[in-house]
């Protein structure tokens, strides 16, 4: 009988699969199996893991901490063509925050080629998208939480972050920068 | 009242009269939502075509949360409905459970969805399909989609009634079909979908009416997308059931092994919704034990049942069509098949494109690590173009040839479109699911009005091959669209004017299924070796295309 | 008729339970998504 009959052995549980079905079973098993492990295997030999390390926080203690780092470590005032932001140049290895708000991206970075920085990722009001162009690396950034990710950046150049989340009629003017030397 | 039932002269189906009342309703009612979703989708590829860009943001975010909301939830779920009630009352030859019951589910689904559209339309609550908080929409906006969810979760109680009603009045024997088990594990899932929904629009829709004073981000997203994913995973388990109804109403198709089959749909029950933490994996506040266990549907399990599906009803038609005797080569069971018959090309296309394009695309996006290449990128929706459209909604159309004459006793009109239709509508879908998957690898935004991102201080430039995707996206999505119209106009012109049917039989009591007698040994067994080169052809590619991403994340900066 | 007294086994059972079937899978994603994840979430440290 077909699939939309009941079947027509009343114990159907006891009946041979056939020989290819079965092997087929048996590939799709192991192939599961090996897309399991490599995302346990990258934790431990890849390169690019996404940072675990959240805390939650306030809009205020954030916009205070991004700050006081744009206020030490602020190398030059931004050009109209970067919205007259800060552009911040702090020492590798240091803790660097980045806002989310409506619509922009603040302040602007200078980072060095091969160094490790720790990004803070919070928002101040809705939710935003780190889209960081043109590497393609796709982060959600939440409001009231500090996501700290670990990045090295490994070419110089001039990015853009394009924020991928929607947050308003204002959405698609929401880009800022980050420049590597 | 009594329960009449209407034995079909075409199909030899029995219809429990108020149950065929309400699959046609509910029928009816997801093709005005697909009619009104289509129009805004019309809308959505106008604007992201970047040669056309029509309409204005505000618009443009109104047309897109309509056209998630419409087409995500509204049209599918109330074709399930018509699908559980099928599965349960039609094959089974019982009376529906409470038929007065199920008609307040309608209602309240009805009202629902008239009332979030509303809300959508009247401009405030233009928030997409997913309602991230804290963007607010207006209270009754969340109190519609809050109704449709009662309303569908009172359907899926029926659903599992009926059950109760077909195995206490003796019905069937043995097993329910495969079908219904399909459908059974669609309502199960659908249960929990419905149930995480309300978890969290009952709260969101309390925030805005003022009663409560903050929702959290992180936990939204963690149980909004319990709802939000697991609803497409009803999709998932309704459109491979269909599957297997269509292997066996064109050929006559017996499931391989009943034992595989149903162990298979056993893995969606268990694990297919977990991996709602698809859309987490780019998130704060959940660690990666978290991510990996459920990313992965446990261990995959879930990607192993879709792939034995994949495999055994391809495989169920060969042997089907090898028993025939088309037996010559690999591929002559596949080449004399029924290509004009619209009921099985809308099958075929759909398990193809489901499983190249929407599943490979799925796992590789739902991979912790690869899943930052893509995140929020339109090669998420081209993912679920793929398999929603092509997976579920050309699977459904495909249905409704089927049971236009059935259902609604009338002859599909223009049957020479009907040939086309499925080729029309499928491919230019895949070619739209693979090249908004394109603009996606080179980081296009979803959701997003402008790529030229035009007022911006700091634009960024996409490559001109992101213009030329989207601008194939545009080109293909109309087709696409003409094609999805076509059928609209088809589906509703054959109810209103096309040659009506005979009824057929009414009798007062079901006539109970019977099995034939037992044969006393299997029926000779036929191999399937040109579905086992077509699933290995769908390996090479699943695993070529799976390593090329881990090749492309390992280049990029170091992130810990 | 050998096959009719023959006791079906456990699988199939387990198979033909529709209650069954829905107690396992709304607790399975309940546990390991939903209170697993919104465990995680409340547990998040608070930034000093």
């Amino acid at each position: 009988m077909s699939a939309i009959s009941p079947p027509a052995e009343r114990i159907w549980w006891k009946q041979p699969i056939d020989k290819l079905e079965f092997t087929w079973i048996a590939i799709a098993f192991v192939w599961s199996l090996v897309m399991f492990v490599m995302m346990v295997y990258w934790h431990v030999a890849g390169g690019q893991n996404l940072s675990n390390e959240t805390y939650k926080t306030t809009k205020e203690m954030f916009a205070a901490k991004a700050q006081a780092v744009v206020d030490k470590y602020t190398v030059r005032a931004g050009t109209a063509a970067e919205k007259e932001f800060p552009v911040v140049a702090p020492p590798a290895g240091s803790d660097i925050y980045l806002i989310g708000r409506l619509w922009d991206w603040w302040p602007i970075y200078e980072l060095e080629k091969g160094k490790t920085y720790k990004l803070h990722l919070s928002a101040m009001d809705y939710m935003h998208g780190f889209s960081l162009q043109p590497q393609n690396i796709n982060i959600q950034v939440h409001p009231n939480y500090d996501h700290v990710v670990k990045i090295t950046p490994n070419q110089s150049g001039t990015y853009s972050i394009v924020c991928n989340e929607y947050c308003g009629i204002g959405h698609h003017t929401m880009v800022g920068r980050i420049y590597v030397k | 009242m009594a329960t009449t039932y209407r034995i079909c002269p075409r199909s030899g189906l029995q219809f429990d009269t108020d149950a065929e009342k309400l699959m046609r309703w509910n029928a009816v009612a997801g093709v005005l939502a697909l009619l009104l979703g289509g129009i805004m989708a019309l809308g959505v590829i106008l604007t992201r075509w970047p040669a056309v860009h029509l309409l204005p943001a505000d618009q443009f975010y109104l047309a897109l949360t309509s056209h998630g909301i419409n087409m995500l939830l509204f049209w599918i779920i109330f074709f399930e409905m018509a699908v559980l009630y099928f599965a349960s009352s039609t094959l089974l030859h019982c009376r529906l459970a409470t038929p007065k019951i199920a008609w307040a589910g309608f209602w309240l689904m009805a009202i629902g969805a008239i009332m979030t559209n509303v809300a959508i339309f009247q401009g405030e609550s233009s928030v997409m399909f997913t309602s991230y908080v804290p963007m607010q929409a207006k209270p009754h906006f969340y109190l519609g989609l809050i109704l449709f969810a009662v309303g569908a979760l009172i359907g899926c109680f029926v659903f599992l009634g009926t059950l109760v009603v077909a195995k206490a009045e003796k019905t069937y024997e043995g097993s329910i079909p495969l079908v219904t088990f399909g459908a059974l594990t669609a309502a199960i899932i659908a249960i929990f979908t419905i149930a995480s929904g309300a978890v969290i629009l009952i709260p969101t829709f309390l925030w805005s009416l003022g009663y409560i004073r903050e929702i959290d981000t992180i936990m939204y997203r963690v149980v909004w997308w319990a709802m939000g994913h697991s609803s497409q995973q009803i999709n998932v388990s309704a459109h491979v059931a269909i599957w297997y109804a269509g292997a066996a109403i064109v050929f006559g198709a017996k499931p391989m092994s009943e034992k595989v089959s149903r162990s298979a749909f056993l893995l969606y029950i268990l694990f297919l919704q977990l991996a709602s933490a698809h859309h987490l994996l780019s998130d704060p506040g959940v660690g990666s034990e978290w991510k990996v266990v459920n990313t992965s549907y446990f261990m995959y399990f879930a990607v192993l049942a879709s792939m034995i599906h994949g495999m055994t009803i391809p495989g169920a038609i060969e042997q089907a069509q090898r028993a025939k005797g088309y037996n010559k080569g690999l591929f002559e069971w596949l080449r004399k098949a029924p290509w004009g018959n619209p009921a099985f090309s809308a099958v075929f296309l759909s398990l193809v494109g489901f499983g190249f394009l929407g599943g490979i695309s799925g796992v590789m996006m739902g991979t912790e690590q690869l899943n930052l290449l893509i995140h929020n990128t339109i090669y998420v929706p081209g993912h679920f173009h793929a398999t929603v459209v092509i997976g579920t909604t050309l699977a459904f159309m495909g249905l409704t040839y089927f049971l236009v004459p059935v259902l609604f006793k009338r002859e599909v009109l223009f049957p020479g479109f009907a040939k086309l239709q499925p080729y029309l509508f499928g491919l230019s879908m895949y070619v739209v699911a693979l090249v908004m998957m394109g603009a996606g690898t080179l980081g296009v935004s979803r959701r997003h009005w402008d790529m030229a991102f035009a007022g911006s201080g700091m634009a960024y430039e996409w490559p001109g091959a992101a213009y030329l995707m989207m601008g194939l996206t545009g080109i293909f999505g109309v087709i696409a669209i003409i094609g999805g119209a076509g059928w609209i106009l088809q589906v509703v012109l054959s109810l209103l004017f096309g040659k009506k049917l005979d009824d057929g039989e009414t009798r007062s009591t079901p006539i109970p299924l019977t099995l034939p007698p037992q044969t006393g040994g299997h029926a000779a067994h036929v191999a399937t070796p040109g579905t086992m080169v077509l699933a290995l052809v769908f390996l090479v590619s699943f695993i070529l295309y799976y390593f090329v991403n881990w090749k492309y994340l390992s280049s990029l900066w170091g992130m810990a | 008729m050998a096959d009719q007294e023959e006791r079906v086994p456990v699988m199939q059972q387990v198979l033909d339970n529709p209650f069954l079937l829905l107690f396992l899978g709304i607790t399975v994603p309940t546990v390991l998504y939903i209170v697993w994840g919104v465990m995680e979430v409340a547990n998040i440290a608070v930034a000093r």
